[in-house]
């Protein structure tokens, strides 16, 4: 066992060697422009873009027309939303989202709303998930876009996303999901699931960074949207700019592995997750955040309170873990996924995530669990909170000079 | 962010670490921050009579970086009297730990709470409290 530790596959995952031996080709021999069609390097190179984008198809059940080629999830975000206000601006001017979403969404809303769009930012439960009647009772007929995630990339959950699909289509618009962290982990069907358009990107899935895809509809409703970048016409109009090969034909491998593995790996993660999550829950105050039933197979938060979820890290070394401490940064607040639960600050802070992923191993799940123990025991021991929760003192009856 | 050697020498093996009697007369304690804000420091100092720290002790709950201020903090503060010790300035951690401008905070924590230790060591022995300052928040 190597150390430290990856344990943070929600951030990013290394490419699995089958992808980069797909990909390596088409940096050398076949380096062609897929848009060249008069020689065969051009048609060598669009090749591997079209075997790509069917397996992308493959993976999430739609044709490969509807397969949109980007830089990422956050670029494809961009465009769904953006190009949907755009497109359907006569329709109306009101998208629907949740607090919880991914800053991609939410800071495009946000710009949206400079622009004219009325945004509503839907509260999650305290397990993370939406409420469906809160959703329908915020549908007008100014609604021309609902955009929740499938998966939540700090706690796992999923979404009910086949109801809010409905929801949103009985009132005439459309749903879009930022799939960044449920495609190639749980299985997706964009027909069976009713989504009208769909981010994610390769480097979640053990694909290369660079390189996403947004999903758009072409049938029952055939969706458009506004490109946002301009240029040569690729992607069927929406998308322009040269194709990046390489990626995109890892991104295919990535998607294709992902689908022949998906059922077996998902057991194995979510088995080894559970592991993780009973051996230190059984650490006094510690808590699991978000519903543990619609969850991610590959996801573990947890609190430990009385612990300092960044010094928690640094005592954690040999692991490669997140926080939704925000110690570092300037504004000192905890994650906002962690808040909109209703998670008060001193337990948002108190939080670690646990990302597991294709290649960690029993054996690094058995350490991980030692070296957390470890460190919340020597923190804790470090913790004035600790103490004064030991001598049975109301920690919230405190009046703490606030700094 | 990668941390400097000395946050993490002190926070590795911190100095000073534990509790003392808070009831004592001659123990002054300082607790600052808050659980919301992800820091808080607890800094206690014993005195003699004749107004030299001669022990001190730290509990923190926050970041590396506050854990090891406080550490610091526990380590410059013996041998002084309270008022040398009214002089260690926030800066000064800052320097010694090579603290990044996001962490300054922990070190004008620490030095908060060194002030209100030997506030409340004074107020305890019947002197008047110095000013906290207040211009730091």
């Amino acid at each position: 066992m190597e150390l430290p530790i990856y344990l943070d596959n929600n951030a990013t995952t290394p490419l699995d060697p089958r992808v980069l031996e797909a990909m390596l080709p088409y940096f050398t021999n076949k380096f062609g422009n897929a848009a060249s069609r008069n020689h065969a390097f051009g048609w060598v190179a669009e090749e591997g873009v079209d075997y790509a984008r069917e397996q992308v198809a493959k993976l999430i059940g739609c044709t490969e027309k509807e397969v949109i080629f980007t830089s990422g999830a956050t670029e494809a975000d961009n465009l769904g939303i953006k190009g949907v206000f755009e497109m359907y601006q006569e329709k109306g001017n009101h998208i629907i989202t949740a607090t919880t979403e991914h800053k991609a969404v939410l800071d495009t809303c946000k710009h949206l709303e400079k622009l004219g769009a009325k945004v509503t930012y839907l509260k999650v439960k305290e397990d993370g998930l939406i409420d469906l009647q809160e959703l329908e009772a915020a549908m007008t007929e100014q609604t021309i876009l609902v955009t929740i995630m499938y998966g939540n990339n700090e706690i796992g959950v999923i979404q009910p996303v086949k109801e809010i699909a409905a929801i949103a289509h009985k009132f005439g618009a459309l749903f879009m999901t930022d799939a960044t962290q449920a495609v190639g982990k749980i299985p997706v069907d964009v027909n069976a699931d009713g989504i009208d358009l769909m981010a994610f990107s390769a480097h979640k899935m053990y694909g290369p960074k660079g390189v996403g895809v947004l999903y758009v509809r072409r049938k029952n409703p055939r969706v458009k949207v506004t490109a946002q970048i301009d240029g040569g016409g690729h992607e069927r109009g929406m998308r322009s700019g040269t194709l990046n090969v390489p990626g995109i034909v890892g991104l295919g491998k990535a998607c294709e592995l992902c689908r022949l593995e998906m059922d077996e790996e998902a057991k194995r993660l979510s088995a080894l997750r559970d592991k993780l999550e009973n051996a230190l829950t059984q650490l006094e105050e510690s808590y699991v955040n978000g519903n543990t039933q619609h969850r991610l197979p590959h996801v573990a938060n947890i609190s430990f309170k009385y612990v300092e979820g960044e010094g928690l890290m640094m005592a954690m070394k040999d692991l490669a873990v997140s926080s939704g401490s925000a110690c570092t940064s300037a504004s000192l607040e905890p994650s906002y996924v962690l808040k909109s639960l209703g998670l008060s600050d001193d337990l948002a802070h108190s939080s670690i995530r646990y990302g597991l992923g294709r290649f960690t191993t029993e054996e690094e799940i058995d350490y991980a669990i030692e070296n957390t123990k470890k460190a919340v025991n020597h923190l804790r021991d470090l913790s004035p909170l600790w103490e004064m929760f030991k001598e049975g003192i109301d920690l919230s009856k405190i009046e703490w000079a606030e700094h | 962010m990668a941390y400097s050697e000395k946050v993490i020498e002190h926070y590795t093996n911190p100095r000073n670490v534990g509790t003392l009697n808070k009831d004592s007369k001659s123990v002054g304690t300082g607790l600052v921050g808050a659980p919301e804000c992800g820091d808080v420091m607890r800094l206690q100092i014993e005195v003699d009579e004749n107004n030299m720290i001669t022990d001190a002790k730290f509990k923190t709950f926050g970041c590396g970086s506050a854990i090891a201020s406080s550490s610091l903090a526990t380590e410059w503060l013996k041998g002084k009297s309270i008022d040398e010790a009214l002089t260690i300035d926030n800066m000064d951690i800052v320097e010694e730990l090579a603290l990044p401008p996001v962490k300054i905070h922990c070190s004008v924590l620490a030095e908060d709470a060194i002030k209100s230790a030997i506030n409340d060591y004074r107020v305890k022995n019947g002197m008047e409290p110095i000013e906290m300052p207040k211009s730091h928040h």
